[in-house]
């Protein structure tokens, strides 16, 4: 188990900046100039931010790398599985008697 | 098989290494409860967003340049502790401990301009007490500003490790842990930025 | 002069006065304080006490000291239960005030799950987790003693309100706006919050340990499909424990954040949801019921196999359906407040999904069922809480699937039909389940069995109790009867039936005496244990001394089966077993630490100042964590190893041969 860890390198890390930097400035771009409606553009930029994510998932935190079995890995999908629970699930189980902003 | 080499690995030399791994799988799962937390947090958030109780909102509040600065000073400081773990792996204690310095250096610019945007709100009468928007706006804000905040104190002790000691199985997993801690706390950022921020402009 | 009278008026809100019971039992704390400070310096034992217990990172002695403050909290919870079952044997009685009602349902509720279920849970956890897997300790020693601590110093923070300051009196989840500050000005709200704080923070890494250790330390060769049942279930309890306790760490926080900066979460005013906070402790709430009764069908499981000397029924649909039901247990929430009215959609699936819950828990009951028919069933102490635990839950879990369904529900919610329910699953399932798991373990524990005469007294008024305290109640719920009021009218006709149910609760105080008679009984004449496999037993932890020396197993065991110590036994019968040279080597462990003692009691110091609002206080407080943790930090010299000539000796005086 010598060393399992591969680290990247300063080219990875450089990738993955880069893309953070572009996946940060296109939603910006697209809120400051109302370039969608409302809907759209509210999934759009959490499309990014979701792609911002596994951008960071990979080439920041390896998450590629370690041993195996991956314990980390399946800790964290479920972990997302349950983040996505407690928030859309909130929105919806307390969305009763909600006004309409 | 996990198992199989936990049973080549219990003479000496190998038991810092396994401990060190299983210090790191911890570290992991505690970044998903800390994920949990934060989701609770924006639960909360996303629920009483629209709840301003006749105060202030978002787009009347936040300020764009302010966030989208903080946005890639914390950035930055996720790439700049890559390249320090880099550096370790290369065994440059040097390089690795100037690169902790300027990840450091930025995460604190980060927390003073948080200070200094809460501070501007607060003084425009936008506090805590003002709504339900607000409240949770400030917890779920000042949350991950709290965690970097420790994310410094904890950083700077593993500095001082380090110019002590080197780089050792130890200090190694400590700078792993730590930059591992810091790239979550920019991810945990993203979502700030796009569903408080992002959403509260437009 | 004052000053004296200021200190007066200060003493006189500060210390709770003016109900004779409380001055009771502040006479009776500081008389046990007294004794305790009086033994421990008589004898001479303040030492062994620190180098021993209060410092000690052993997973063994660990588990005992969360077994002794469990069964203390059981007490304390207990007599609780019973006050409240005085005031309500008749109509119209006065015994307690409605406050004093209102605090001892609430404290009643809040100490039987976090400060009794939890720690209990814990104590076997610690006691059985390491040696059934065949480790010498869980992955991280010294965050299991922080564990500990953290839950001790929490524990004590809440049951400090009972005598300082004042207990909460907003129900066991402290539902806003009731427990808000308009409404709830006293500090006993504060304790309720950061006793749990605090020992939540342990329960969170007692979670993230044992799911590690579990995964990482295995014996070599034992593949998690040949782990045993206990550990498997302690495996799906610790995920859910990482994943459920952020979420009552948050919703406690913002509670408090409300109460302390004038926050708006869940006031009725500036624009607050008191509903997200119901929301929030439920997604947290329902896995914590699941959290402690997994790890009793882990029991369970363990003691049907061994008594009745058959290789569990169904192993792998017993592993399946423990994770249905921990992932599962993340989508019921809903269930808790189906009034709240959160309209159709959101009600038919919260319905739904709670029923799908009885799959694969009824699964598990025909397995152990199956495991049962045409076994050579042993009728010890284990088993029998055993099969009182089969009907129980059967009869409990159908009366939830009652409760689920939604239209039905508006009918049965807050009635004492529920009380009844959560009772007969949490003391059917959980209770009987530890219990039954204490009696197991106990020999492996203290190296002497607990007498089977007396434990039969404690059972049979245990079970004839608890039937005729609970099934008076689903009556009640139907005849109109609601959770937490504190009196009745004669005319309501409630009364039979009420006084029927006090019976049957002090019954079941009985039964935990004469278990209290048990185990004194049991440490002078109890059967001693010199084989450390009293039960014939099939798991790992029978196959080392009772009880266990510090390192557990002086080789560690290769395993190649399921239920291995039977496979062994049944091998070594057989003379299959060749003896081998036994080569010992050196064993690493982990040092006693006095830092897990001391940053949980600065947390407690946090705590007390964040209850009273002395800032200075808190400050101070986590200002000592802080130190603690750098402390902690720069400390390089952890471990040693214990020397070959050591385990030699040690295992010699034990009766091994090596």
């Amino acid at each position: 188990m010598a060393h399992h860890e591969t680290h990247g390198s300063t080219k990875s890390y450089t990738i993955g900046f880069l893309l953070s930097i572009v996946l940060t400035i296109i939603p910006l771009v697209l809120v400051l100039n109302h370039m969608l409606s409302r809907v759209p553009l509210i999934v759009a930029i959490i499309a990014m931010a979701i792609l911002q994510f596994l951008v960071q998932l990979f080439f920041f935190m390896h998450i590629r790398e370690g041993e195996k079995p991956r314990y980390n890995v399946m800790a964290l999908i479920l972990g997302a599985v349950i983040t996505f629970t407690i928030v859309a699930g909130s929105v919806w189980v307390m969305s009763f008697n909600e006004q309409v902003h | 098989m996990a198992q199989a080499h936990a049973a080549a690995h219990h003479d000496h030399p190998h038991d810092h290494h396994d401990q060190e791994s299983l210090k790191i799988m911890g570290f992991w799962i505690f970044l998903v409860t800390d994920c949990i937390l934060f989701a609770s947090l924006f639960a909360t958030y996303v629920v009483l967003r629209t709840h301003t109780a006749g105060g202030p909102a978002g787009h009347e509040l936040f300020e764009v340049p302010g966030f989208v600065a903080e946005t890639f000073i914390l950035l930055t400081s996720s790439y700049t502790s890559g390249l320090a773990t880099l550096a370790m792996h290369k065994g440059n204690t040097k390089a690795l401990i100037g690169w902790l310095i300027v990840t450091a250096l930025l995460g604190a610019a980060f927390i003073g301009l948080e200070i200094s945007e809460f501070a501007n709100m607060v003084h425009e009468g936008a506090t805590i007490a003002t709504s339900a928007f607000l409240s949770a706006f400030y917890t779920l804000v000042g949350t991950h500003g709290l965690h970097v905040s420790l994310g410094l104190v904890w950083m700077t002790a593993i500095m001082i490790q380090l110019a002590r000691r080197g780089i050792t199985p130890v200090t190694h997993r400590k700078v792993f842990t730590v930059t591992l801690y810091w790239h979550f706390l920019d991810v945990v950022w993203i979502f700030l930025f796009t569903v408080v921020y992002l959403m509260g402009v437009m | 002069m004052e000053m004296f009278e200021e200190i007066k008026s200060f003493a006189s809100t500060f210390f709770v006065t003016g109900d004779p019971l409380i001055y009771g039992a502040d006479v009776a704390i500081v008389m046990t304080m007294l004794a305790i400070v009086f033994v421990l310096t008589y004898y001479k034992k303040w030492g062994w006490l620190w180098r021993e217990w209060l410092t000690t990172v052993d997973h063994k002695k660990i588990g005992i000291m969360y077994l002794i403050a469990s069964l203390l909290m059981l007490f304390r919870g207990g007599v609780d239960a019973l006050l409240m079952r005085l005031q309500l044997a008749m109509p119209d009685v006065h015994f307690l005030h409605s406050e004093h009602y209102n605090a001892i349902f609430t404290t009643h509720g809040t100490i039987m799950i976090l400060f009794m279920a939890m720690p209990m849970m814990f104590a076997l956890f610690n006691i059985v987790v390491p040696l059934q897997i065949g480790a010498r300790d869980v992955a991280y020693p010294f965050l299991n003693a922080l564990s500990f601590w953290l839950f001790f110093f929490g524990a004590m923070l809440f049951n400090l309100s009972f005598v300082i300051g004042g207990s909460p009196d907003s129900g066991w989840l402290a539902y806003p706006p009731l427990s808000e500050l308009s409404s709830s000005p006293g500090v006993g709200q504060n304790f309720y919050i950061w006793g749990i704080q605090i020992s939540g923070i342990g329960s969170l890494a007692t979670g993230i340990n044992f799911l590690v250790t579990i995964l990482k330390m295995r014996a070599p060769g034992m593949k998690l499909m040949q782990m045993p049942l206990f550990s498997w279930s302690v495996l799906s309890s610790c995920v859910m424990i990482i994943f459920a306790f952020p979420i009552l760490t948050v919703t406690l926080a913002l509670l408090f954040i409300d109460r302390f900066t004038g926050a708006h979460f869940f006031t009725l005013d500036g624009g607050g949801n008191p509903m997200m906070y119901v929301n929030l402790i439920w997604m947290w709430g329902h896995p914590e019921v699941y959290i402690v009764v997994i790890p009793a069908f882990g029991i369970y499981s363990e003691i049907v196999s061994t008594f009745s000397k058959k290789t569990i029924f169904g192993y792998k649909s017993m592993v399946f359906s423990m994770m249905i039901i921990s992932v599962l247990s993340f989508f019921t929430w809903v269930h808790h407040f189906f009034t709240m009215g959160a309209g159709a959609d959101v009600n038919t699936f919260f319905a739904i999904s709670t029923m799908a819950i009885g799959i694969p828990t009824g699964v598990k009951v025909f397995n152990w069922l199956f495991t049962m028919f045409r076994g050579r069933i042993q009728m010890k102490q284990p088993m029998l809480w055993t099969l009182a635990f089969i009907p129980c839950f059967v009869v409990g879990g159908a009366t939830g699937v009652m409760l689920a369904v939604a239209p039905a529900d508006y009918q049965y919610h807050n009635s004492y039909f529920l009380i009844a329910h959560f009772h007969q699953v949490l003391i059917g399932g959980v209770v009987f389940g530890y219990l039954a798991g204490i009696y197991y373990w106990w020999p492996k524990m203290f190296g002497f069995k607990l007498d089977e005469r007396l434990g039969k007294w404690g059972f049979w008024f245990w079970n004839i109790g608890f039937y005729v305290c609970f099934m008076p109640q689903y009556a009640l719920g139907f005849m109109g009867m609601t959770r937490r009021v504190y009196t009745y009218g004669w005319d309501m006709g409630w009364a039979p039936l009420n006084f029927v149910s006090t019976v049957g609760a002090f019954l079941m105080g009985i039964g935990f005496i004469f278990q209290v008679w048990q185990i004194a009984y049991s440490i002078k004449h109890g059967e001693r244990d010199l084989t450390g496999d009293p039960w014939n037993g099939r798991t790992l932890e029978w196959s080392i001394p009772s009880p266990a020396p510090l390192y557990n197993f002086a080789v560690l065991p290769q395993v190649n089966s399921m239920d291995a110590w039977w496979e062994k036994k049944q091998q070594m019968q057989q003379g299959e077993v060749k003896q081998e040279p036994v080569k010992l080597e050196p064993i690493h462990m982990p040092k006693n630490s006095a830092i897990p003692f001391v940053m949980s009691f600065f947390w407690f110091i946090a705590g007390f100042g964040f209850t009273f609002l002395w800032v200075w206080m808190a400050v101070a407080g986590l200002i000592g964590v802080g130190i603690c943790l750098l402390v902690r930090s720069f400390q390089y010299d952890t471990d040693y190893y214990i020397s070959v000539d050591e385990i030699r000796r040690t295992e010699k005086a034990l009766g091994r041969a090596v």
